[in-house]
């Protein structure tokens, strides 16, 4: 297996990108990863994508993304595993670079998600969940992770302040991300009272409806090593399932994906969870980073609810989460999340984050799930 | 001989107040609850339908008889709110009970005496040996025009009987039925509420149905009121039932066990059938039961049942109609209630 | 959208409950399987799910689907049903200040929600306060 890098990185502003349709928001950000990487030219391309078809109608977008880059006849995929599509591409790309099959690979995540009215969105989401065992008795997405939330809440003490906890650190470095979709601050007031979506968790515990895009450039490492810049290499990737109907799993406060996941990339990595310095992780809810954080190994079962208390995960703190503001505050275009994840990652390593930037982080993990936990995508990324 | 083998009765929790009926449109409740001799009424969730209550009532049937369900060669839901127009009803109770596929099944509609008529046909197809068992439902999800004075008594409730010819709890000694043709209430085909004749569906239509069907069957086997332990008839609203058993010579504390109506309203179908439930929780072996439905347009079945020393032992196997009745009430305001029986014009 | 095929092939798990159950393991899948999870087995048992049971967890949806709009605010749980076998589905007829995880419930027969106005009806489980 070859070594892979990442050598370039795209990603516009995330939002309500009303004048923007799904051809034009990927390629503007395609553009900027290509520019960023110095290439024209690519060999194959995978666009993430959740369900095009429920929210544009469009299916078939990966040889339509293609052509409207120019690269048409390169050889591109859409890849789909729910919220964890974009984290998906990457590992595909990753290993058809790793393998010598091509030598330059774009890999994408997209959705545009603001043409369907909300019901249809809720219902587009839904289509993760067990659809006849899950969906059909009315059960959301917000609705499921409240079900853990709860369970969570009553076997660990977790409390509703340190869900809340979670959003406010992620909208404080969301404020310093000029791309994010909600760059400002909240507090857990404000989280607390804002509306009920799915007792307990609110508004300000979701991760909201956007349009967007990310992309991201492989290459064999010697090209990056050509390049001017700090070289960022993948080192670890796993990917795990589990039971997408939350009530087959044993426990329904463990993320047993996330943890097989996190597992094999930390031994194709040869790391422990303390040899990570950032981390990006999926809080398409609150509950989600406290469990994601266990599952990971980052803290103790059962402890995830204290580490946003105890500011362990805040940008000064020992192990930063989400520096780029999350889902929450970032957006949550659900294929594209995967990929911004690792453009995070890129920019923490290469010294580029800005004003959210960490203090010399030399190894950054990300993980990028599906549904209520039932595919778990888990990369290390270490700076040369 | 044949008979009742099990009966379930199935109550939705949601009850609303005449008051707060009256209080929308204007009316007078205490005149209201004194005329018709009214309380509450119960109301469905969105949730409930003929449907839903029949499996209820049917596995409470069940419950009491603990029969093989494949055993039950004949199904039928009498109803005047069958939620499709086409497509059965019965048939979703057949597969939810597990009688399917070997079983006879139809929906029947005859105003608010649909259930007794399915007893009757069950009944007799058990007699003819032509099934080992049969269940009958009478179950309805009524709807009275808003500030109608049916809205007032138009409820939901559904009882299940199954009939058999072993293990018989409750003996069938005779039936009547007395029908002519009558219009006193009506729907029309794609008329959401249906209409009524007022007054009319007084003593041309209940009380002569009624009384003509009790005379009718008391004659054929030769017995008079006073040889009843219990009678139920159809419960329109409070007062009729009363009314009717004084012309016939019955007493108030024959009528007051199956009487339901004050708590519960007008449960259509499920009328004097839900009576005869809450008769049978009560009922000691050797009492003689009478129960008269009553239907518009219009006629009357009527059953004499005795019961049996099996019965102590089905009792208390599946819920009580008094308790449905009196447990876990929730009330709901006028909106709500408006909201559940799709009352609130809204968009499309 | 719920299509009358796809409705109708799924009667045996939402009107009655029927599951399968390892012959070699014991374990109980609802819906049932072809293959075993837990050992890899093939061959099953038919079996029923209890019809009673624990709430383990529990939300109050008060965003719905469009089909259940009707229904909200409802919540919806999942009973660790005395089998064992854990059922996600609505828990009706309950206060909400009343709903505790541990709650006792049992299943109950109701409209799960309608295909549009003119569309198929779709019932199946939900739980009551036992």
């Amino acid at each position: 297996m070859r070594d892979v890098a990442v050598i370039g990185v795209g990603m516009t502003k995330w939002g309500e990108l009303w004048e923007k349709s799904l051809r034009t928001i990927f390629v503007e950000t395609a553009l900027l990863a290509l520019d960023d990487a110095g290439v024209d030219r690519i060999d194959s391309m995978y666009v993430g994508s959740m369900s095009s078809g429920l929210f544009v109608g469009q299916e078939h977008i990966a040889s339509l993304l293609a052509d409207y880059l120019g690269q048409a006849p390169v050889p591109s995929a859409r890849v789909e595993t729910a919220c964890a599509s974009g984290g998906l591409a990457l590992r595909l790309g990753f290993m058809e670079v790793a393998s010598g099959m091509s030598d330059v690979v774009l890999v994408s995540g997209i959705e545009k998600m603001t043409d369907v009215s909300g019901y249809e969105a809720t219902y587009a989401l839904g289509t993760a969940a067990d659809q006849e065992y899950e969906g059909y008795h009315g059960i959301t997405f917000p609705g499921l992770y409240a079900l853990i939330a709860r369970a969570h809440m009553e076997k660990y003490g977790t409390t509703r302040e340190q869900l809340a906890l979670v959003a406010v650190k992620n909208h404080l470095n969301g404020s310093k991300n000029p791309l994010a979709q909600y760059p400002f601050k909240i507090t857990v007031d404000s989280v607390l009272n804002s509306v009920l979506v799915a007792d307990p968790l609110r508004l300000l515990d979701c991760s909201p409806i956007t349009d967007g895009a990310a992309a991201v450039i492989l290459c064999p490492i010697e090209m990056a090593r050509k390049m001017n810049k700090p070289v960022v290499k993948i080192t670890g990737s796993g990917h795990a399932t589990d039971s997408i109907a939350l009530s087959s799993r044993k426990d329904i406060t463990w993320l047993e994906a996330t943890y097989q996941a996190g597992k094999r990339a930390y031994a194709m990595a040869n790391k422990k969870p303390k040899d990570i310095d950032i981390l990006e992780v999926h809080d398409c809810f609150t509950i989600a980073e406290i469990c994601v954080i266990e599952a990971l190994g980052i803290v103790e079962k059962g402890k995830g609810g204290k580490a946003a208390e105890d500011e362990i995960t805040y940008l000064e703190g020992k192990i930063p989460v989400n520096t780029s503001g999350g889902l929450k505050a970032k957006g949550h275009p659900v294929g594209a999340t995967g990929v911004a994840q690792v453009i995070e990652i890129v920019k923490q390593l290469q010294g580029e984050a800005g004003k959210r930037q960490v203090k010399n982080p030399r190894i950054g993990m990300a993980q990028n799930m599906g549904g209520s936990g039932g595919s778990t995508v888990v990369h290390i990324f270490e700076r040369e | 001989m044949e008979g009742i083998v099990g009966y379930g009765a199935y109550i939705p929790r949601n009850r609303i107040k005449v008051e707060e009926i009256a209080k929308v449109w204007g009316a007078d409740a205490p005149s209201y609850k004194r005329g018709l001799m009214l309380e509450e009424k119960s109301v469905p969730s969105p949730d409930q339908d003929t449907i839903t209550m029949s499996v209820e009532a049917a596995k409470n049937a069940l419950m009491r008889c603990l029969i093989n369900p494949k055993e039950i060669g004949a199904v039928y839901i009498g109803s005047e709110s069958h939620p499709y127009a086409v497509k059965p009803s019965g048939t979703v109770l057949a597969e939810a009970l597990g009688a399917t596929p070997e079983v006879h099944t139809a929906d029947l509609e005859f105003a608010c005496k649909a259930g007794t008529e399915g007893m009757y046909v069950v009944l007799n197809l058990v007699k003819s040996g032509d099934i080992k068992y049969g269940l009958a439902v009478g179950a309805d999800t009524s709807q009275g025009a808003p500030g109608d004075a049916l809205e007032y008594s138009a409820a939901a409730g559904a009882a299940a009987f199954i009939f058999g010819r072993e293990n018989v709890i409750a003996t069938t000694l005779e039936t009547y039925s007395y029908t002519t043709d009558t219009p006193d209430f009506w729907r029309r085909e794609y008329q959401y509420y249906p209409q009524h004749g007022g007054r009319f569906t007084g003593d041309p239509a209940y009380f002569k149905h009624v009384v003509g069907a009790a005379k009718g069957i008391m004659d054929k086997v030769g017995m008079k009121p006073s040889d009843f332990d219990y009678v139920t008839f159809h419960q329109p609203n409070g007062k009729f039932p009363f009314r009717v058993g004084k012309m016939l010579g019955f007493e108030k504390k024959q009528i007051e066990t199956g009487w339901l109506v004050n708590k519960l309203g007008n449960t259509y179908s499920g009328s004097s059938p839900l009576g005869l439930t809450a008769i049978l929780d009560v009922a000691k072996p050797g009492d003689k039961v009478l129960i008269v439905s009553y239907g518009s347009g219009a006629g009357s079945d009527a059953f004499i049942f005795e019961v049996t020393e099996r019965m102590d032992k089905a009792r208390d196997l599946a819920p009580k109609t008094r308790e449905l009745l009196d447990n876990n009430k929730c009330y709901l305001e006028y909106g709500e209630y408006a909201k559940y029986r799709q009352k609130i014009k809204k968009a499309t | 959208m719920t299509t009358p095929s796809r409705y109708w092939r799924e009667i045996p798990q939402r009107y009655r409950l029927e599951a399968n159950k390892c012959k070699k393991c014991g374990f109980v899948f609802f819906p049932p399987r072809l293959i075993c999870s837990q050992c890899q087995n093939r061959k099953f048992e038919e079996t029923k799910l209890a019809e009673k049971g624990k709430v383990l967890t529990f939300t109050i949806i008060r965003v719905p689907p469009q089909q259940f709009v009707d229904q909200a605010p409802y919540a919806v749980g999942i009973v660790e049903l005395d089998d064992g076998v854990k059922l996600t589905g609505q828990i009706v007829d309950c206060d909400f200040e009343d709903l505790k995880i541990g709650k006792r419930v049992k299943i109950e027969f109701r409209k799960i929600f309608a295909e549009g106005e003119a569309g198929i009806l779709c019932y199946g489980y939900k739980f009551v306060p036992e």
